[in-house]
């Protein structure tokens, strides 16, 4: 089991290190840090001083050494832009968007398991081809079609939902949360049901493959051969089997909503860092950029490392194929 | 392993008399398993009707649009704005209705999904080159050319491809330096695509090659000395091709999607020659003053096409697999 | 004779395609009586496992009886209710499936799935179940029984897999036990164990065995009666002593031939020439006419039904009369 937590570590902290040397040549070739820092009126002295001051004239390998080490405490600069620490901006951003990410991935999650249990287990119903169809349709659809059809709906039409923004926040601490007021929530509704969605239509499709995979294997046979309720082999043999891959594929799919937030973000003018980061990619803020990209690989990598740690739980072979290696 | 030939998986058809062997390859075609299930799925044949009208329509474009909204003199500000033909104040001049320049909105859909194909096709093609080589390298030369590979399309594959692109784009815009913006678009949008969704590709024609390799004819070519690259491109790659094609019809509707986004978003298509994707947001901030048809029926056509090809994927796939059968 | 526990009569199963309909069982007869130990064997596809599957019940759709009836302890059991059904599977009739390795849940322990079935069936507290499963996994000689109760599956080896298995299949008191080729995935040094652990319990239980296999050795060292099926049908059916000395139908003749015995060392192993036809293309008259030595005209033409030919039911126009002194 440690073995097999280090082993998986050293493997997150190598992808993480490709990650930081992209973000790093992304940052110091693209284009000129000093040129973006100064005006057009600094003069060449102060241009190379500057260049001596953030150390750009020292070997490559040296300024990437010490562009992780301040990564690692948090530090990637000062936006291009917004002339403000990046951390500091990302700080204030990182709230909204991990709220909508984790309502959007609980309603795939609470609506799409119901969903693929129902299309596997009723394979012939009409319910089960309409879900299937509107699934096939949603998954074709843009994830910002979505949200302006939605918006098209709800906001423009019926008027019952806001169509941009967070609604009335709460500080909590330095974490401002929208889920404590009424206003906060209704803002909320659009923005994690579009984002939600296509996700929604994956875990559904995935449990309802896994699932009919599942009640075909012998043990689901041999379960019903000695006479075992239908009801418990259906939701306790099949779905438990069921959902240890589906655990897989959803906990890894948090990081690609977390990215994919990006879009949602845009059309409800939602203050997250997925409007932030596209702004960066708009005026070619380096700085932002290259936080973005590494806060969501270091998302990405640490939700990879907690759903296989939580695998180990749940799947009593890997516990012990985990223990001998 | 479906190793598929122009013949089709062969499954299924004995009886089929094998010494009148048809002769051309149109014939053969017909005689087909492929041809069988595509006349068996009306779904199919009617997603490939209207994927092929798209394709059409984007073609002669300039022949069948009743105007040409690129054409600057054409406009005038006195149609802006018009609704559609059977709404009150619409006219037959323009069918769906003009935006806020007086442009027609069916002619500027035309125009756009010859756009919005365009680069889908492209970077599709892009892609798949850089796939396909990259995987029989991989599957053929092994070793640590091999690791190599594998671990970058790894990391890539741990990032959604929309991600990627956005980081591609904003790079590539940040070393042009902002010259040539509106020219240059086409050529970003298509690189940021195509370098985001290399690795399905590699990864099935890597997998098919390692197959491949260890048959008895590629080691025949092996012993009579052919170059590596003649036996790559003459004995292994046509086998691969099968599932090659697979992915690039399913991606080919993801890269349609991701240029849309990307355009949506403000970093694709600029609104000079506007692809599906611009002409959506453009007409998104037309949404609350109740100009809907600028943004929905771009939205329309695009949901429509990514649907359509999508379905033939999914149709393709399941033929060329006759497992899934 | 005691009273028949089992009657199966005239037994049909089918199975629709889209080719037309499958005969996978075509009419047989026979029965079992209490504590006795009816072999069933045969070529795989000859039908077997599928009676096996259509007396418990659960024939995977689209399969399905088509006619016959069948008896346990003088109740008609083909026509009850899924529910009736479940009640029976488990209850009255046990199963043993072919591998060990696939038929028991593996994220469930040993003591859950006994427990469960154990009070699925009877009204026993949890922890009188769990004292009686920990008695038969006693039985079955499982070592340590009370501590190894609660691991999981695959913590234990194949062969111990198979004992909890018959453990399971024993757990509410079955008059029957149907064993589906019980040692075939097991390692040729425990099939000896297995098949005594087998025979030795039901016999201390009271329960009938129907052990099917295609092995004609372990049928001659564990049956009392032999049916010996071939195409769907029965093609002799009696004594395990006299049809092994001396067989009857010329198929059974041929698979005696094919054991290898101590005794008779000079001997060669013969083959029988050729092999059973697919089910869709069964050919007129005998099923066995194209593979038979002793073939005659009118076994191309007519089919034989089983008729007594001394001790028993033989189905070969070679016997016609004979059995009618």
């Amino acid at each position: 089991m440690l073995a097999f937590t280090i082993r998986r570590l050293v493997q997150s902290i190598v992808v993480m290190l490709v990650v930081a040397l992209i973000a790093f040549v992304m940052f110091r070739f693209v284009g000129d840090p000093v040129d973006q820092m100064v005006g057009l009126e600094t003069t060449l002295e102060e241009r190379a001083q500057l260049r001596e001051q953030l150390g750009l004239n020292d070997p490559v390998p040296v300024q990437f050494v010490r562009f992780i080490g301040k990564a690692a405490q948090f530090n990637f600069g000062t936006s291009y832009q917004f002339k403000r620490p990046v951390a500091e901006l990302i700080g204030d951003r990182l709230p909204a968007t991990l709220e909508l990410s984790f309502v959007a991935a609980a309603f795939a999650l609470i609506v799409g398991i119901p969903m693929g249990v129902y299309t596997a287990l009723r394979r012939d119903s009409w319910l089960s081809k309409f879900f299937l169809t509107v699934s096939l349709v949603g998954v074709s659809l843009p994830t910002f079609l979505i949200g302006i059809i939605l918006i098209f709906i709800f906001a423009v039409n019926l008027q019952i939902l806001p169509s941009f923004g967070r609604g009335a926040v709460v500080d909590l601490g330095w974490w401002s949360t929208g889920l404590l007021t009424a206003s906060g929530l209704k803002a909320l509704i659009l923005p994690a049901v579009t984002l939600g969605l296509f996700q929604m239509t994956l875990i559904m499709r995935l449990v309802r493959s896994e699932m009919l995979e599942v009640l075909r294997t012998d043990f689901i046979k041999f379960a019903r051969a000695r006479g075992i309720k239908n009801r418990a082999v259906n939701f306790g043999h099949a779905l438990k089997n069921t959902l240890v891959p589906v655990i897989t594929i959803t906990g890894l799919q948090l990081g690609s909503i977390i990215a994919f937030a990006i879009i949602t973000e845009t059309v409800f003018q939602w203050p997250g860092m997925g409007l932030l980061f596209l702004q960066a990619v708009q005026n070619v803020d380096i700085p932002i950029m290259a936080a973005y990209l590494l806060l969501i690989a270091f998302l990405f990598v640490a939700i990879n490392l907690v759903v296989d740690i939580l695998y180990v739980f749940v799947d009593p072979r890997i516990r012990i194929a985990g223990a001998a290696t | 392993m479906s190793h598929v030939t122009g013949e089709g998986a062969g499954a299924g058809t004995a009886g089929r008399p094998q010494d009148e062997a048809p002769s051309s390859l149109l014939a053969r075609a017909l005689d087909s398993d492929i041809w069988y299930s595509f006349k068996r799925s009306k779904v199919t044949i009617v997603a490939a009707a209207v994927t092929a009208l798209y394709f059409a329509s984007a073609l002669f474009a300039p022949w069948i649009a009743p105007h040409n909204p690129s054409d600057l003199a054409s406009l005038s500000l006195l149609d802006s704005l018009n609704p559609p033909a059977w709404i009150e104040g619409g006219t037959t001049t323009f069918v769906l209705g003009t935006d806020d320049q007086g442009r027609d909105v069916l002619s500027a859909i035309l125009y756009g999904s010859r756009i919005s194909l365009a680069v889908g096709f492209v970077s599709v093609l892009l892609a798949a080159f850089l796939g396909i080589t990259l995987g029989l390298v991989s599957g053929y030369v092994g070793g640590r050319t091999d690791s190599i590979i594998m671990r970058i399309a790894d990391v890539q594959l741990t990032f959604p491809a929309i991600l990627i692109a956005l980081l591609i784009d904003g790079s590539v815009r940040g070393v042009l330096g902002g010259i040539n913006r509106e020219e240059s678009a086409f050529y970003v949008l298509v690189a940021s695509i195509g370098l985001s969704f290399w690795v399905q590709y590699a990864r099935t024609v890597r997998s098919s090659t390692l197959v491949e390799k260890n048959k008895e004819y590629v080691q025949a070519a092996r012993l009579i000395g052919l170059h590596p690259a003649i036996i790559m491109a003459r004995h292994v790659l046509p086998n691969v091709m099968g599932p090659v094609l697979v992915v690039a019809t399913i991606n080919l509707a993801l890269a349609i999607i991701t240029e849309a986004t990307l355009s949506f978003l403000g970093v694709g298509i600029p609104p000079t020659q506007p692809s599906l994707g611009t002409l959506i947001r453009i007409g998104n901030d037309f949404l609350f003053s109740g100009e809907w048809w600028i943004t929905i029926f771009p939205g329309i056509a695009l949901a429509i096409l990514v649907l359509a090809v999508n379905l033939l994927g999914d149709w393709l796939r399941d033929a060329l697999n006759p497992k899934l059968r | 004779m005691t009273e028949a526990l089992l009657e199966v009569h005239d037994l049909v199963v089918e199975f629709p395609t889209r080719k037309g309909t499958l005969t996978a069982v075509d009419g047989i007869s026979f029965a079992v009586h209490r504590g006795e130990v009816l072999g069933i064997v045969g070529e795989s596809g000859a039908g077997k496992s599928m009676t096996g599957s259509a007396i418990i019940g659960l024939i995977e759709p689209p399969g399905h009886i088509a006619g016959g009836t069948v008896h346990l302890a003088g109740e008609r059991i083909d026509n009850l209710s899924l529910d009736a059904m479940r009640r029976v599977r488990g209850k009255k009739i046990g199963v043993v499936f072919q591998d060990p390795l696939t038929s028991l849940n593996p994220l469930y322990t040993i003591a859950e799935q006994l427990v469960e079935t154990i009070r699925t069936h009877l009204p026993l507290s949890e922890r009188a179940a769990r004292d009686r499963a920990i008695g038969l996994l006693d039985e079955v000689g499982i070592p340590a029984a009370a501590r190894r109760i609660d691991d999981y599956p695959h913590q234990f080896s194949g062969g111990m897999r198979q004992r909890v298995v018959i453990a399971l299949a024993l757990a509410a008191e079955p008059e029957l036990v149907i064993a589906d080729e019980p040692t075939t995935a097991l390692d040729v040094s425990v099939q000896a164990q297995i098949i005594d652990v087998l025979k030795r319990l039901c016999a201390e239980h009271g329960a009938a065995v129907m052990l099917i296999t295609h092995d004609m050795g372990v049928i001659a060292e564990t049956a009392d009666r032999v049916a010996v099926m071939y195409a769907g049908r029965i093609a002799e059916i009696g004594p395990v002593r006299d049809v092994v000395k001396d067989a009857k139908h010329p198929y059974t003749d041929g698979l005696m031939g094919s054991i290898p015995t101590l005794t008779h060392a000079e001997d060669r192993l013969t083959q029988i020439p050729g092999s059973m036809p697919r089910l869709t293309a069964i050919p007129p008259g005998c099923a066995f006419n194209p593979r038979c030595p002793k073939v005659f005209e009118r076994c191309r033409t007519e089919r034989p039904n089983p008729q007594p030919v001394s001790d028993r039911q033989v189905a070969c126009w070679l016997y016609d009369g004979e059995a009618h002194p």
